[in-house]
């Protein structure tokens, strides 16, 4: 498996993040050298394996549906880069 | 290094509850050592309001009798922990001026035990490194160098600030937290002891996340007994975090009786890879030739998946944290870029997270969302995951079997200087990860005890692998080994 510019410039959109043009051949070449490496797991039988989906075979707890929190506004927007209003402030998202 | 920013947590709490030292002055001792070690870089964000206040409320505690062990004892705490009110950046751009408005899980309840904040410390950037080289704040350095050289070396990473600052005697002991071997990665590279517990032990609250099911906060400390002291008041049940394990949390410290006689240790044939140091072989043998000494049987045993156990690591951890670092969108908190003017809500996410994210951030979350993408889900992510599954049945086996705990080396080599791998490709540097990897994806808990020296003066490590929720026992063969290896060396002070 091979990855072109193409290919490295759909995955930054994708995670977006931007990358300039003139620097896609570079990240397509890492890009190959890390799935070069996870190819090996290629090698693996893993006919009939099941995923491993937690560490141990403990159920997650569960609780009472009860809210137990809220009516923090300030609280929630202080960190936020531009806020209005007691609302996060955002460039338009729609038209 | 003065004497009693260099005391163990024991030492420490032994002589406050006699009345012989008051937090206070441990505080202040604590604070000077740190105000002259600006060369190492460790510390990141200084707290000395917060730990002052903190050591007068633990003295007056002290003097009321209910002081639990930690209470006193000046920490400093890895920079990926949220503490309410003080910068909490992991080491990141994006995070830059973020003040979170609650506590992590883990440091409050060091706090509630009456320890004390020095500061906040230096780590890889989201504790993606190993070799503190990706943090924002710049490297920190390790106190160690080698002989007739002042070539400044790697604390090792992620958690290098923290292994830095406890080896320099900044602080008693300090929080680390280990995805792939940040903990005990870095303790090997600078001779203290530092303990990855099962996953679930510790609450991960308040912990910004790397890889979910791989974090786990421990304790890097000076010795055995404080990492046994420092995890009893990390440990425990949080209703915040359902992955943390409601079961009892044993007296750690209790366990530490060195008598081993009868157990069985297992050295995985797998683990002596092609190229490995002879140093760190010999250092291998003679860490089984002590634990044998000390009663253990020393068998050989086979861990058949090792050789997977990083690839799969770097299909699972980069798939968990392109999820986890999606949060990073410069709308609640952190970094926003300045847009120009027509730039939409997508403008804004993409230069927001590239001007946030440094390039081994941003690569491993385009590594992750490529595994993670339509077409390739299967072939990386779930075939990874099922390569996990064969991992921790290795371990299975072995315990099954009678195993105690596994014998490794902890890192393939001592601590490298600072920018040697500058021009590696990435995966060089994964590498580090060799021994400690595979024990994150078994979930199961790990520590590096320092064993040696190598030709050049620089500390090297052994790592004891023990079976799941099984600390104490860990922590005891972890007691052993340390008592016959009797590594007592201290860099020399030049910062």
């Amino acid at each position: 498996m091979s990855i072109d510019t193409a290919t490295a410039a759909k995955v930054a959109k994708l995670a977006r993040i931007r990358v300039e043009d003139d620097a896609l051949p570079a990240l397509a070449a890492e890009f190959n050298t890390i799935l070069g490496f996870i190819e090996q797991l290629g090698e693996v039988d893993v006919e009939g394996v099941e995923p491993m989906t937690g560490v141990t075979p403990i159920r997650l707890k569960r609780r009472d549906d009860v809210v137990t929190d809220g009516n923090q506004q300030a609280a929630v927007l202080s960190n936020a880069p531009d806020a209005r209003e007691g609302f996060f402030a955002v460039p338009k998202v729609v038209e | 290094m003065s004497d009693l920013s260099s005391l163990t947590i024991a030492a420490a709490r032994d002589a406050l509850r006699r009345g012989d030292v008051t937090a206070a002055d441990l505080t202040e001792a604590c604070l000077r050592e740190i105000e002259s070690a600006g060369a190492l870089n460790a510390v990141v964000h200084h707290t000395p309001d917060v730990a002052r206040e903190q050591a007068a409320r633990a003295d007056a505690r002290l003097r009321d009798g209910d002081a639990p062990a930690m209470c006193g004892i000046p920490l400093g705490i890895k920079d990926l922990f949220c503490t309410k009110g003080v910068a909490s950046q992991a080491a990141s751009g994006i995070l830059k001026g973020f003040r979170p408005e609650y506590e992590s899980t883990v440091t409050a309840k060091l706090w509630d035990a009456g320890a004390v904040m020095l500061g906040k410390l230096n780590m890889d950037e989201f504790a993606m490194g190993s070799s503190n080289e990706t943090s924002i704040y710049g490297n920190a350095v390790n106190p160690w160098r080698a002989k007739g050289s002042d070539a400044p070396l790697t604390p090792g990473g992620s958690s290098g600030g923290s292994a830095a600052a406890v080896a320099a005697g900044l602080c008693l002991a300090a929080t680390g937290t280990d995805t792939g071997g940040s903990i005990r990665q870095p303790a090997a590279f600078t001779g203290i002891t530092g303990l990855k517990p099962t996953y679930g032990r510790c609450s991960r609250w308040g912990i910004v996340a790397f890889a979910s099911s791989l974090d786990q906060a421990g304790p890097m400390t000076r010795d055995v007994r404080d990492a046994a002291i420092m995890l009893q008041a990390m440990a425990g049940h949080d209703p915040h975090d359902s992955t943390s394990a409601d079961i009892p949390v044993p007296d750690f410290e209790a366990a530490l009786t060195g008598d081993i006689r009868g157990t069985k240790i297992g050295i995985p044939r797998e683990y002596r890879v092609e190229g490995m140091p002879p140093e760190i072989a010999q250092l291998w043998d003679d860490g089984a030739e002590m634990l044998r000494d000390a009663g253990a049987e020393v068998v050989e045993i086979s861990l058949p998946h090792t050789q997977y156990a990083l690839p799969a690591y770097y299909v699972i951890a980069p798939a968990e944290a392109s999820s986890n670092l999606a949060r990073y969108d410069g709308v609640r908190f952190g970094h926003r870029a300045k847009l120009a003017p027509g730039d939409g809500i997508t403008e804004m996410y993409e230069k927001t997270r590239a001007e946030g994210f440094g390039a081994e951030v941003q690569r491993r979350v385009m590594v992750g969302t490529y595994v993670l993408s339509a077409g390739f889900y299967d072939a990386y992510y779930n075939r990874a995951r099922k390569v996990r599954t064969l991992i921790k049945r290795d371990f299975d086996e072995a315990f099954a079997a009678g195993v105690d705990a596994i014998l490794t080396p902890a890192t393939p080599s001592a601590a490298f200087g600072l920018g040697e791998m500058a021009s590696a490709d990435p995966v060089q540097m994964y590498l580090n990860d060799v021994f400690t990897v595979t024990v994150n994806l078994a979930g199961l808990p790990g520590i590096s005890v320092p064993a040696g020296l190598d030709r050049r003066g620089l500390p090297l490590g052994l790592q004891l692998i023990g079976k799941p929720w099984d600390e104490a026992g860990l922590l005891n063969h972890a007691y052993a080994l340390e008592r016959a290896a009797g590594f007592t060396a201290r860099p020399d002070r030049w910062w």
